[in-house]
């Protein structure tokens, strides 16, 4: 018994201690201690390399939303009659055996009358090269300015459909960058909608707790346990048929976010649970720290993080949900130009059999779901910096 | 286990009935219904016979009266103009556009959306458990890279062009013939060998379209569990005291990770009806994804209620089966009474 107790006089060594010598805090690690929490994030965030590679996918897509009018060849409504259903038509650069520059080939048509098949044959006859930092088909910039400035032109009298034409002899590349404009800030919009409602439910079901926190559960549970797609259907066959495309869009982009919520939501409450037990906050508090300081200094910043991370990850349901309505009719409508839409001509077999190249729409689709895939996953990654 | 029984059958009924009045809601969210704007137009056309009609199916289904009532009749808690009938009592309403019965116009579609989810089901199942395993554990090996590629791609194409692609090619290498689920010429024989034979071949692109996507997900969360699992010491101690490999992989690590794999399929299952719903439409099978949206463009409205009610049902149920499952699995959800 009396071998456990400790000595009366403890001793204590009269010479200056300093911990940074038994234990030695290098540069690295000594900037780790003192970074700020965003600050490693950011770091752990750049450390995951196919996630930065797709932030910068990212951020050409959403660069080019705002001037589609001046990297779109051709204007989007404009129609080549003698050129429907083109295919695309190839840059060369090489004429003859001598470098001329990029350029294409003018097309012949002719209508074989066995399959009764527009076709469409190259004229390798005479180069036609196009021109770059141009004059071409007029349009009002922002709706506002009276403008004819290209990045890339057609050539002088030729054309230049890289992906094709469709049933109007619209040029599909030229539609698929002002659809960019539509697909992309759908999923924005969309996402602000559900992450608005997510906060505030979620907010209210973790902050007050007892019965609007059961009822709100029990809310999300019933909207997560219905089948999403035929509720989108149901609604936006609701829109009236005679509002304007741009209502559309908005009343669609609220669809899209009515639905999405819940996820998010969950995901405020349980992290407002979650974070209110951490050490941290019960270190605020024994200090002193008002509510306000404590939700707004402590919490929220913690937090935010996640919901940003989780919000990144379900934009792309919401652009797959917008291509899928517009795809079945039910979504936007021409002459609103969104990717959905586009593919929406290619609803039928023939088109996969006879004009492939309908199906081009696809392509930055799969590209942008999956660039924010990753994304999303390289910020739920670094959501966490301390683990 | 009975109280537990209990209390998910009582919290399934509540849910059903509150999906039930959002469907309504839903569905007369659009101004006018089929029959008032049938009247309109045959007013136009001057046609009095068919006009006494469709006035008298209004007061037969009672569209004359306040929505709420309408409601109420249509659930079946309220008498309405033909005593108590509706959905609890299995009558399922009437079609205005087939001018049939909802029974007649979705009799078999209900019973191939059936078939066609469960078999998509048992796809991801029998699919992402051994590529899980697989790339478990051989992480960062080839395979587990190239399970992981394919699994983003299943992510982000959307299903529906998906569903084309597979259509065209499926066509041109196999043979297999576009669209439906059984060949023409079997549409309206009674059930042979030949005719499940047709159906079996027909399914294929369907269900791994359909299950692509949650094949993927699946795939991602198990391998998760399991990478989680082996890195315990329970399953180190196995290994070194010399238990089979394979046994000890078997009997630990993925019976502990196939617990979040069956709460899962409550979320996946919502992702598939959608999915099927959509590419139903694409392969023109004769599910109720196509039916529903005619239903909805024409706002016939017990048709499509009654459609929403029904996939919604599905999912509802499948939660209950895979809460279930779940509580068979695991004493300790069940003991506790829920989640």
């Amino acid at each position: 018994m009396n071998t456990a107790l400790p000595s009366k006089h403890h001793y204590v060594d009269p010479a200056p201690f300093d911990p940074g010598k038994t234990e030695p805090v290098g540069a690295e690690s000594e900037s780790f201690y003192r970074a700020s929490s965003w600050q490693l994030m950011w770091w752990k965030f750049r450390r995951h390399k196919v996630a930065v590679a797709a932030a910068f996918v990212l951020l050409a897509f959403y660069l080019l939303v705002p001037f589609v009018e001046i990297v779109a060849p051709y204007n989007q409504t404009k129609r080549h009659g003698d050129f429907l259903y083109a295919p695309p038509q190839a840059v060369h650069l090489m004429h003859e055996g001598r470098f001329v520059g990029p350029h294409t080939y003018s097309y012949n048509y002719s209508f074989d009358l066995e399959s009764f098949r527009r076709v469409y044959t190259p004229d390798k006859s005479k180069p036609q090269p196009i021109r770059f930092l141009c004059r071409g088909d007029a349009y009002q910039f922002w709706g506002l300015w009276e403008m004819n400035f290209h990045l890339v032109c057609p050539p002088e009298g030729g054309t230049m459909f890289l992906l094709g034409t469709d049933r109007l002899g619209r040029d599909l590349l030229s539609r698929i960058i002002y659809g960019a404009r539509i697909s992309l800030t759908i999923g924005i919009v969309g996402i602000a909608v559900s992450f608005a409602l997510g906060l505030f439910f979620g907010g209210l079901a973790g902050y007050l707790g007892g019965w609007v926190d059961h009822v709100i559960q029990r809310m999300i549970e019933i909207l997560r346990s219905l089948p999403e797609l035929p509720l989108w259907l149901a609604l936006s066959a609701a829109l009236p048929a005679n509002w304007s495309p741009i209502l559309v869009f908005f009343g669609i982009t609220i669809i899209l976010g009515l639905l999405d919520w819940p996820g998010l939501a969950r995901a405020v409450r349980s992290k407002l649970l979650s974070l209110r037990e951490e050490d941290f906050v019960k270190a605020a508090e024994l200090m002193g720290a008002s509510k306000q300081r404590i939700i707004a200094r402590h919490l929220i910043p913690n937090f935010m993080s996640h919901l940003i991370a989780s919000a990144t990850l379900s934009i792309p349901s919401m652009i797959l949900g917008e291509t899928a309505l517009s795809f079945l009719g039910l979504g936007l409508r021409p002459p609103v130009t969104s990717w959905g839409v586009l593919l929406n001509e290619a609803q039928n077999l023939a088109a996969v059999q006879l004009h492939p190249w309908l199906l081009f729409p696809m392509v930055p689709v799969v590209i942008v779901v999956l660039a924010f895939n990753f994304m999303g996953d390289g910020l739920r990654d670094a959501a966490d910096p301390y683990h | 286990m009975i109280r537990f029984l209990l209390r998910r059958f009582v919290t399934m009924a509540v849910t059903l009935l509150i999906i039930s009045a959002l469907v309504f809601f839903i569905i007369k969210l659009p101004p006018g219904d089929f029959l008032s704007n049938q009247i309109a137009e045959l007013r136009a056309q001057g046609e009095s016979a068919s006009i006494a009609k469709a006035e008298f199916l209004i007061k037969q289904y009672g569209l004359d009266k306040p929505a709420w009532q309408q409601y109420l009749v249509w659930i079946g808690v309220m008498p309405g103009p033909n005593g108590f009938s509706g959905l609890l009592q299995g009558d399922w309403g009437w079609s205005f556009e087939y001018d049939k019965p909802v029974v007649d116009v979705i009799g078999d579609a209900l019973w191939l959306t059936l078939l066609v989810n469960l078999a998509v089901v048992i796809f991801i199942h029998v699919v992402s458990i051994p590529i899980a395993i697989y790339s478990a554990t051989r992480q960062y090996s080839v395979g587990d890279y190239l399970a992981t590629f394919i699994g983003y791609i299943g992510l982000a194409t959307p299903s529906f062009l998906l569903a084309l692609i597979m259509l065209y090619y499926m066509n041109r290498w196999f043979g297999i013939s576009i669209g439906g689920l059984y060949d023409a010429q079997y549409a309206g024989e009674p059930w042979t060998w030949a005719k499940t034979q047709s159906l079996l071949s027909h399914l294929v692109v369907p269900t791994v379209v359909i299950g692509l996507g949650g094949t993927a997900a699946m795939i991602r969360r198990m391998r998760a569990n399991l990478l989680d699992e082996l890195g315990k010491q329970y399953y180190v101690t196995a290994k070194a005291k010399g238990l089979d490999p394979t046994r000890a992989l078997l009997k630990y690590p993925f019976r502990m990770s196939l617990n979040p794999f069956i709460a899962d399929i409550g979320n996946l299952l919502p992702h598939l009806v959608s999915g099927s719903v959509l590419v139903s439409l694409v392969l023109s099978l004769p599910t109720v994804g196509p039916i529903l949206l005619s239903a909805l463009k024409s706002q016939d409205q017990f048709l499509a209620g009654f459609i929403l009610m029904f996939v919604a049902l599905l999912t509802v149920v499948g939660m209950l089966i895979s809460d279930l499952l779940l509580a068979w699995l695991d004493p300790r959800i069940r003991m506790g009474g829920g989640r």
